[in-house]
């Protein structure tokens, strides 16, 4: 049954490129004003891989936003996993931060950009600060629910064989805690992505948005649908490597595994 | 895991909570550490959102901001909706349909909602049309992979039975995926509708002349920190209000099913 599905597939994919070819090469049903022929998107794809644009080519725009994506994205993870934990392990820090943190909660990253600009100016610090933003919420609320969700007994018994603190942090808080990490940074990354996107469109020297922004205002479409798909591509490539990541750090976990795969 | 507190214990360390993160906002602003045009103390925020609900700031009131805002944000949501259940309810009854339609769907949804902003300016301006397909973007795959789901996991049974009576395509899909799907499609449109406000918020910081985000993008471009904050102190709350609103419907819908 599989293999229907692929055949489907492939058929679905011919058809789209089919119907993309004659709306508008063919009968032009589609003006190239406002949507690119397959030749114009070719050669845009040409003119930014191989001569650049918007100062650098598709690789050095990529390789910008990646960056920026996995450097803000590192240092979500490791303060919102840290700040979950504790919260998940200790009522008192639990009841400091719980108001402070929902205050802040439902301003949506993306709201941060004006202020993130005003602040650090239309560099890589101020798009690192709305990406943290935007990833350290999902860690902190996953990371808390994940303390929460450890069976009783098995932090009883790490008690009562009297591990010390860092052995009782690194052997069974973490470790428990991790499949709902982890589904807490795979949550991160989405919301990474559509900030960083957002971020430098609304202002940015370089990068995959600057590329947009750019074929935006030279009414560009072959660059737009060029910019549209690498920023695709770098989301699904994260999104690979962040389940790979998982899978070898719950390997011990067989139902997570099974899950994610 | 430390005992429950009681809930004095709660309120008392949560009060500090706040205070230390007021304070230390306050005192950051009022000694000079950072240039107050850089970031106001709290009572001038809240002072600009009063005065922002009366004078107009970048051509309009803070309501009049919101009220342009909350149009486009609803026409965005309800044709995502009016599109994404019907067409995930035909998905989840029609196997060739799925078989066409989720290679596509699986290509399009690693386009951030926001990488739209492009072409959604070219063909509908930033009027009204060009942010609403960038919500509708943001609103669209939570609606339909729920109404999907919703229908692909009816009860066997009931279908068998519905098919025995001899229940038409259409009735089939009506009366009985729509009505055992509608707890999952309510919960589809509660993830829907934040992802629309979020994608509202990024649509209007690049394209549009009016609403909240608009404001926010003229205050940073003037350096009018105060109205920015103000700003997300609106987004935030109104965010708020519509998630509240949507849970309770949520739970409304779950205990007329039993399901709670």
């Amino acid at each position: 049954m599989v293999r229907r599905g692929v055949i489907v597939g492939l058929a679905t994919l011919a058809a789209v490129m089919l119907a993309w070819y004659v709306a508008t090469t063919l009968t032009g049903l589609i003006s190239p004003g406002r949507f690119p022929s397959p030749s114009d998107a070719w050669v845009a794809l040409r003119q930014i891989s191989l001569k650049g644009y918007a100062g650098g080519t598709l690789v050095a725009h990529a390789y910008h936003s990646v960056r920026l994506v996995v450097l803000g994205f590192l240092v979500a993870v490791v303060t919102g996993t840290a700040l979950g934990l504790a919260m998940g392990w200790s009522r008192r820090v639990e009841a400091i931060v719980n108001p402070v943190f929902l205050l802040i909660r439902p301003i949506p990253p993306l709201a941060w950009i004006p202020l993130a600009i005003l602040w650090l100016g239309l560099g890589d610090a101020a798009k690192i600060m709305v990406i943290w933003f935007a990833a350290f919420v999902p860690a902190v609320i996953n990371a808390h629910a994940g303390v929460r969700t450890i069976d009783r007994p098995v932090i009883e018994a790490a008690r009562m064989l009297g591990t010390p603190r860092w052995r009782f942090v690194s052997e069974v808080l973490v470790p428990a805690a991790s499949p709902m990490i982890f589904t807490g940074l795979r949550l991160s990354l989405q919301a990474t992505w559509t900030t960083l996107v957002a971020a430098e469109l609304v202002g940015a020297l370089f990068g995959l948005g600057r590329v947009l922004n750019l074929a935006q205002t030279d009414l560009y479409p072959g660059m737009i649908l060029v910019g549209m798909l690498a920023v695709a591509a770098c989301g699904w490539l994260t999104t690979l490597a962040i389940a790979a990541a998982e899978r070898r750090a719950l390997a011990w976990n067989t139902a997570a595994t099974r899950g994610a795969g | 895991m430390d005992a429950p507190l009681s809930r004095i214990e709660v309120l008392v360390l949560g009060a500090v909570g706040l205070a230390a993160f007021i304070g230390l906002w306050s005192g950051l602003s009022v000694l000079g550490i950072v240039p107050p045009q850089f970031l106001p103390a709290p009572w001038e925020v809240v002072g600009r959102f009063v005065t922002l609900l009366s004078t107009p700031f970048a051509g309009f009131t803070l309501p009049e901001h919101l009220g342009s805002s909350l149009l486009r944000y609803a026409y965005g949501v309800l044709l995502a909706a009016a599109i994404g259940i019907p067409l995930g309810l035909l998905m989840g009854w029609f196997r060739i349909l799925d078989d066409i339609v989720t290679p596509i769907f699986d290509g399009l949804r690693f386009i951030a909602p926001i990488a739209w902003v492009p072409f959604a300016a070219l063909w509908f301006g930033t009027g009204i049309g060009g942010p609403i397909l960038i919500i509708f973007a943001g609103a669209f795959p939570p609606c339909l992979i729920n109404a999907y789901r919703g229908a692909k996991f009816v009860e066997p049974r009931l279908i068998e039975a519905a098919g025995m009576l001899g229940t038409g395509h259409l009735r089939m899909i009506t009366e009985v995926l729509l009505p055992a799907a509608f707890p999952s499609i309510v919960a589809g449109l509660r993830v829907s509708a934040g992802l629309g406000w979020q994608s509202l918020v990024g649509a209007e910081l690049i394209v549009a002349s009016a609403g909240v985000g608009f404001m926010m993008v003229q205050a940073q471009a003037s350096v009018q920190t105060t109205t920015v904050i103000a700003g997300m102190v609106a987004i935030g709350l109104v965010g708020l209000a519509i998630d509240v609103l949507l849970r309770q419907g949520e739970t409304f819908v779950r205990r007329r099913r039993g399901l709670d």
